[in-house]
């Protein structure tokens, strides 16, 4: 075994499996009524780790917690302070980040049904079993200490879904590719699009992508239970909570599928293709996945040959966003770019590149490079299933609440999840354009000095844009919250605490 | 072409007296410190040539950091500062200003050292002028007023080949402009659309940007031999301190940040200033001087359409020295979040932010000058975050544009009056929109 090896036995099972075959999965979201029973519940909590086996297990476990939820546990003022600010001060701590994640309007933390100020849950439990299996194992999971342990703040249902979102397109097609062989050298510029991410992208205790270890806690060797940790492997004196851990970012958003078809239907004069092909604008892939722009003829590093067929692609063949529209979600929320835009060739060419001489045109290396900027997905839905096929005619009855429930792995929330949702998501002035935002989760809100910010254009080869306006919000977030994913030893530490 | 200005008054605060003049500077808000553009003390609204000012309370909470060199803390005066971009001349600014909001200034400077009742405020922000040792602005020659019109001229076009989708679609790219065209003619026949033509360029800035520009690399090939000579003793003079140069990156303070983050993102755009002390000795000094000097030529002189190197969201950005080149402030207007802001700099001008603020106490260490340093991207940005400064009030003189904006906007005028585009050009030019 190498110094390099990771040790897939310390990793909760859901960095690395998005557990499929587990189609059936319920949430709890929990605040601690008593610490003692809750670490003793802790302790023998067969929570999953990332150990490949021959098949799928029969049922997994996944815990995370809540910064309150930490401390609540008993963990030290001190040890706390070494997790990262935005975890410390929360998804709802601050008026500034809910400006920039577009929690404001509608989706505002005081409307939330979880998660709003005053209402973060401690823990999060997270269920998954093989059709039919999920209330046995639950009654498993939850054991004798549960009702003792935790007082339940709310129980999130998930449907099963078979890899279509509500809206009815095919979902959860790109994630990024992790080193989990540990070989990519980050340092340098890249000059192509790369779907390798290094670890510490993902985990915490591993070189993140500017080979350094992101900040976490590390503790001295004889604070109390640190000898159930590993050791850092950036400060070898220190324990390390932080090792094989890793943030889990958890919102719950709501669907307007009646409203997204309706209005798509509208403006294209109930003409059912050009009713898809502007949802599938929109998205920026067809119903069925594929991508709008072509796939490359090379390959992609990180892209293997199970997802090359809807992922081998860059919008670099498309920079007018003629095929896929700039503004498209999926140009958004992943821009598929390098580190520095453009044909580099020799070192004359990099450096006019490197100070900012090389093309001049208009929103020519506007873009922050994607690597530094990604997130691994692990969504569920909620609500009563939709067929694809009847989502999309508009005036279909369909009764009730449906959406997803967004969780995002990343092991630096504010330059991953917040950036992504902040500066390509919501942002209205992404890539240089101009009042529009997310054409699937915007708001809508207008701006100061922007009276409206509900539009979406569609380059045209022949010059002039079609511009659709007056876009209502579809999507309006219903609750939400940072998580610690601690790796198994850190779990352990936690059970141990005994303050 | 009317060229860009700033302006700077700087002057310490009488002792005793911050937080009633923090308290008096807030009476100026409509948000945390977002000016109200018709307030009281200073109506900024109404200065035609203004494109941002700031007013700063410079509480420095990082003098202890010297002893970190084993030099005793200098207990240096707190400055209010006041700060403007504007276009064209000092002499007309300093005068609207004493014209405008005159009582108002009167009463925010009475709290810095020095100025009573009888004191000519003319003369005595004249005298308290500091002027940068480097100074970026996005697109020079871009004037408030043009900004304004041509953004009301995108907004008329916007709209109106919203309301013709159907008939323009039909039509080549040369009809279309020529549509375009006659619609903006007829615009401002009604005067609903003002297109003002520029200003001739002042024949003494030509001048003395004609000077600086030959007179920079001349004065550089002079010194070259010398420089060349000195260079092998530099780097080991440089390497010696960058070996043993203490980094001071702790933590933010969550009150410290909480301050910060409730005037960010308020508008498209944020203020942004970062204070420190330079680390001590001459070596240090002269460099980030000489450095400051390159940094300023190619402002001036390359970095003058939209981009400084490959950021291309800065509006403007000023160094300036501070107590005798001992302390250094920089403040820039930035688009997007601070996060974002770090993230460029860090990935994309690394080696810049190397070259201009290594020089100042507790930044990462870096090697041979441009190398890590910036890289080490969370020490750098706790670094970055500590030695930021809220800002008091702040203005901003086209809120919801961004310097894309800006840029798109004038690109769409200048296609808009050309009117000897090919079609392909047209092309290009419509996809503007």
């Amino acid at each position: 075994m190498s110094d390099l090896a990771v040790d897939f036995d310390d990793i909760q099972g859901l960095v690395r499996f998005g557990h499929s075959k587990l189609t059936d999965c319920s949430f709890y979201l929990l605040n601690i009524h008593d610490a003692a029973a809750a670490r003793a519940w802790l302790a023998s909590a067969p929570v999953s780790n990332a150990v490949q086996l021959d098949d799928a297990p029969q049922a997994a476990l996944q815990v995370a917690f809540t910064s309150v939820g930490l401390q609540a546990l008993g963990v030290g003022a001190d040890v706390l302070a070494g997790f990262s600010d935005e975890f410390l001060n929360s998804m709802v701590g601050e008026e500034n980040r809910s400006r920039r994640l577009g929690d404001v309007g509608t989706n505002d933390p005081q409307h939330w049904s979880w998660g709003g100020p005053g209402k973060i849950p401690h823990l999060i439990v997270m269920l998954y079993a093989r059709p039919g299996r999920l209330a046995a194992w639950t009654q498993t999971v939850q054991g004798a200490k549960w009702d003792t342990a935790f007082e339940v703040v709310a129980f999130l249902p998930t449907s099963n879904t078979v890899g279509f979102e509500p809206f009815g397109f095919a979902d959860g097609l790109s994630q990024p590719a992790l080193d989990w062989q540990r070989q990519r050298d980050p340092h340098g510029d890249r000059l192509t699009y790369s779907n390798l991410v290094a670890l510490g992208e993902f985990l915490l205790g591993y070189p993140n992508e500017y080979g350094r270890y992101t900040d976490r806690p590390l503790l001295d060797p004889w604070s109390p239970a640190a000898s159930l940790l590993a050791m850092a492997e950036d400060v070898p004196a220190k324990c390390d909570l932080g090792r094989n851990g890793t943030y889990l970012v958890f919102r719950q958003l709501q669907q307007d599928v009646n409203g997204f078809w309706r209005f798509v239907d509208q403006q294209a004069n109930s003409n059912p293709q050009a009713r898809e092909a502007l949802a599938e604008s929109m998205v920026g892939r067809k119903l069925n996945g594929d991508p709008l722009v072509p796939l490359l003829s090379q390959a992609i590093e990180g892209v293997d040959a199970t997802d090359g067929s809807q992922n081998q692609f860059t919008f670099d063949s498309d920079p007018g966003g003629t095929k896929c529209p700039i503004g498209a979600h999926i140009r958004r929320a992943n821009p598929r770019n390098a580190d520095i835009p453009g044909d580099v060739k020799g070192l004359v060419s990099w450096l006019l590149h490197t100070f900012g001489l090389g093309s001049k045109k208009f929103r020519y290396d506007v873009l922050a490079s994607t690597r530094f900027h990604r997130v691994l997905r692990r969504g569920r839905q909620f609500g009563a299933v939709v067929p694809p096929e009847h989502a999309k005619q508009p005036g279909y009855p369909i009764p009730g609440e449906r959406g997803i429930y967004f969780l995002a792995i990343n092991a630096n929330i504010s330059r991953q999840f917040e950036f992504v949702q902040g500066a390509w998501v919501m942002s209205t002035k992404f890539n240089a354009m101009t009042e529009e935002s997310d054409p699937l989760l915007g708001n809508r809100s207008a701006i100061p000095g922007c009276a409206f910010t509900n539009t979406f254009s569609l380059p045209q080869e022949s010059g002039l844009r079609t511009r659709i306006t007056g876009m209502p919000q579809f999507v309006t977030v219903r609750g939400g919250a940072y998580f610690f994913l601690p790796g198994l030893r850190a779990l352990q530490y936690l059970a141990a605490l005994d303050r | 072409m009317t060229p860009q200005a700033n302006f700077m008054v700087a002057a310490p605060v009488a002792a005793g007296r911050i937080d009633d003049l923090r308290h008096l500077l807030a009476t100026m808000n409509v948000a945390p410190a977002i000016v109200d553009p018709a307030n009281a003390l200073v109506p900024f609204g109404q200065f035609e040539h203004l494109h941002f000012a700031r007013f700063v309370v410079m509480e420095d909470s990082t003098l202890n950091d010297i002893t970190a060199f084993g030099l005793p803390r200098v207990d240096y005066p707190t400055y209010l500062t006041f700060l403007g971009d504007f276009d064209g001349g000092a002499d007309a600014v300093w005068s609207e200003l004493v014209q405008r909001a005159g009582n108002g200034l009167r009463q925010v400077f009475s709290y810095c050292d020095g100025f009573s009742a009888s004191t000519d405020l003319l003369a005595w922000m004249k005298s308290h002028n500091v002027s940068p040792v480097a100074y970026y602005f996005n697109w020079v020659g871009r004037t408030v007023v043009q900004v304004k019109e041509e953004n009301a001229l995108r907004l008329a076009l916007e709209s109106f080949l919203q309301d013709n989708a159907s008939s323009l679609h039909s039509m080549q790219p040369s009809q279309i402009h020529k549509t375009l065209r006659s619609f903006v003619s007829t615009e401002q026949q009604a005067g609903r659309l003002k297109l003002s033509l520029a200003a001739p360029t002042p024949l003494g800035w030509q001048f003395r940007n004609l000077i600086h520009l030959v007179g920079v690399p001349f004065l550089l090939l002079v010194l070259a031999p010398f420089l060349l000579l000195y260079l092998p003793i530099f780097l080991f003079q440089l390497r010696r301190r960058e070996l043993s140069d203490p980094d001071i990156a702790p933590r933010i303070d969550p009150a410290h940040a909480h301050h910060l983050a409730v005037q960010e993102d308020l508008d498209v755009t944020n203020q942004f200033n970062a204070f420190g002390s330079v680390k001590p000795g001459l070596f240090r000094q002269w460099l980030l001087m000489f450095l400051l000097w390159i940094i300023n030529y190619t402002a001036r002189h390359i970095y003058t359409r939209g981009r400084l190197a490959r950021v291309s969201t800065i509006h403007a950005a000023r160094w300036v020295f501070l107590d005798n080149k001992k302390r250094m402030l920089f403040a820039s207007n930035y688009d997007g979040s601070l996060e974002g802001y770090m993230d460029d700099f860090i990935n994309k001008v690394g080696f810049g932010l190397n070259i201009a603020f290594s020089n100042g106490i507790a930044y990462p260490r870096t090697n041979w000058l441009v190398l890590d340093g910036s890289k080490n991207e969370q020490k750098f940005k706790y670094v970055l975050r500590r030695h930021q400064l809220p800002t008091d009030a702040w203005y901003k003189a086209y809120p919801g544009l961004t310097a894309h904006d800006l840029e798109r906007n004038t690109l769409i005028r200048q296609g808009l009056e050309n009117a000897a585009m090919s079609d392909t050009e047209i092309k290009g030019w419509l996809q503007l929109f």
